[in-house]
């Protein structure tokens, strides 16, 4: 064993975005949250933590490069740093995504909402699961894992679809501006919430990438399926 | 052992088969089989005595020449078995030259370092060795640095004016193959990048093997990558794979530093 304090860095690297990957999974819940029980107080609190969230951001793009330049890293060690590298952007998104959802709490302020929101947390609980398995995969290795997260974005996709369809025929039925307002609010929390489940995805292919060597973005279901199941054959666990 | 996933590959220059060479009865390298190809850079790598250099010196029968050693299995060059009966192996080395990790100029100037070879192989011509000389230093991309003091004395060239200078010398007599063992390494930056960028324009019309300990230097100049370890051919394949996803728990751990 040599090279063990590159080693340390990159645990520590990998320690810092399970750190980053926390805050975001607060975000989100703390976000709908607020929103559900028109908490401004909460919204606000979400805000401050976006700008930490963008901070780890910053501070482990740093880290990445200092690694790269200073180790070369390669195989394994390439593959975990260029994951880092990519899913701290889609953290950062979904961190960005939450912090909107705060926005439209404020923006909603304390006007009755216009139905009880149920759709809305469930698919909050839908992809900060989905966040959470994606980050357990990246610790775990587990290409299955990260596979069943890819699964979930289709009921998240689904419930959205639905959402979108009532919330659009509530609007037209709505005599006054302020509910039709809200409704469009809500709308795009839910579609907030959406693209936090497309981000989560990202953040389960790259870590198919990370184990199997395998890019499995932008491509269908069945080659995440195929990475995994290449993995599994040759007994390559690659923790 | 895996093959090579690579767009159609031309006929191998060198085809080995169940390769193994022994000093003294041990075993040096074992039942190695693989094809290396033309206008490519393979590189070799792998820990001190993993047998890399053991295979590179095998092909072109520079192992003859250590007491002791036996060869076994089959090296064909172009088609042709190098170690068969009747084979002329001042040709062979010709047809496969080989760059050392130390520079070894010959004790005399740079122009008759170059035309060496092809005095030796017959060419008198003064002219001719003018042309030969002036056309391998420039393929060697030592000539503009030393065009004017071609009769000065090759050892008062700098460590990487004089690898470049060994490397003329195989281009003088039209060698096909160049073997090269840790041709930079007792190199500066400067000059190894400037041995990195030679062996790229090379490679359009050599068949050149590299043995290095450098592996950011594998990764930079070499296609394939074939890595040893005690004497076994334990991955070859296309750099860029090898390098982000090797197939082998050996290869990963060894370009890692997690290797023992």
């Amino acid at each position: 064993m040599t090279r063990i304090s590159f080693h340390q860095d990159l645990e520590q690297l990998q320690q810092n975005l399970l750190h980053m990957g926390s805050l975001v999974e607060d975000a989100i819940y703390n976000a709908v949250d607020s929103l559900r029980r028109q908490d401004l107080a909460l919204a606000e609190q979400v805000l401050r933590a976006d700008d930490q969230i963008d901070r780890l951001e910053s501070e482990l793009e740093t880290e990445c490069m200092r690694l790269f330049a200073l180790q070369q890293p390669l195989a394994r060690d390439l593959r975990i740093i260029g994951t880092v590298l990519k899913t701290i952007t889609d953290l950062e998104r979904m961190g960005d995504e939450a912090a909107n959802i705060a926005e439209i709490t404020l923006r909603v302020g304390d006007q009755p909402l216009i139905k009880p929101l149920i759709d809305i947390p469930r698919m909050a609980e839908l992809v900060k699961a989905m966040v959470r398995k994606g980050l357990d995969a990246f610790v775990r290795r587990d290409v299955e894992l990260a596979a069943e997260v890819r699964r979930s974005d289709n009921a998240v996709d689904a419930i959205y679809a639905a959402l979108n369809d009532e919330l659009v025929e509530m609007t037209m039925r709505f005599q006054s501006m302020r509910e039709a307002k809200q409704a469009f609010l809500l709308l795009m929390a839910a579609r907030h919430l959406e693209r936090i489940g497309d981000h989560a995805t990202n953040l389960a292919e790259r870590v198919v990438y990370m184990v199997t060597g395998h890019v499995v973005s932008h491509q269908p279901p069945s080659a995440l399926e195929a990475a995994g199941q290449g993995a599994a054959e040759t007994g390559d666990s690659r923790e | 052992m895996d093959h090579v996933h690579a767009p159609p590959v031309p006929a191998p220059t060198f085809t080995v088969r169940n390769l193994t060479i022994a000093y003294s009865g041990n075993p040096a390298i074992k039942n190695v089989s693989l094809d290396l190809y033309p206008r490519s850079v393979t590189a070799f790598i792998g820990p001190s005595g993993c047998g890399k250099s053991t295979f590179l010196r095998a092909l072109n029968r520079m192992n003859d020449l250590i007491p002791g050693v036996t060869t076994q299995g089959r090296i064909l060059l172009e088609g042709e078995d190098i170690y068969a009966p009747g084979v002329d192996v001042v040709n062979l080395r010709k047809r496969v030259g080989m760059v050392f990790q130390r520079p070894n100029p010959f004790p005399m100037s740079i122009f008759d370092n170059v035309a060496y070879g092809p005095r030796i192989h017959g060419v008198t011509d003064r002219d001719r060795l003018s042309a030969i000389v002036e056309r391998s230093l420039t393929a060697a991309a030592l000539w503009d640095e030393v065009k004017d003091r071609l009769h000065k004395s090759a050892l008062d060239l700098s460590g990487g004016q004089q690898q470049r200078l060994c490397i003329a010398r195989l281009l003088a007599v039209d060698s096909e193959v160049l073997l090269m063992d840790e041709p930079a390494s007792a190199l500066d930056p400067i000059s190894t990048g400037k041995i990195e960028d030679l062996i790229d324009e090379l490679k359009n019309r050599y068949t050149i093997l590299i043995v290095t300990h450098n592996m950011q230097q594998a990764g930079r100049v070499s296609d394939r990558t074939a890595f040893f370890l005690s004497g076994e051919l334990i991955e070859y394949g296309l750099t860029a794979e090898v390098f982000e996803s090797p197939r082998d728990r050996r290869t990963e751990d060894y370009i890692t530093g997690r290797f023992g």
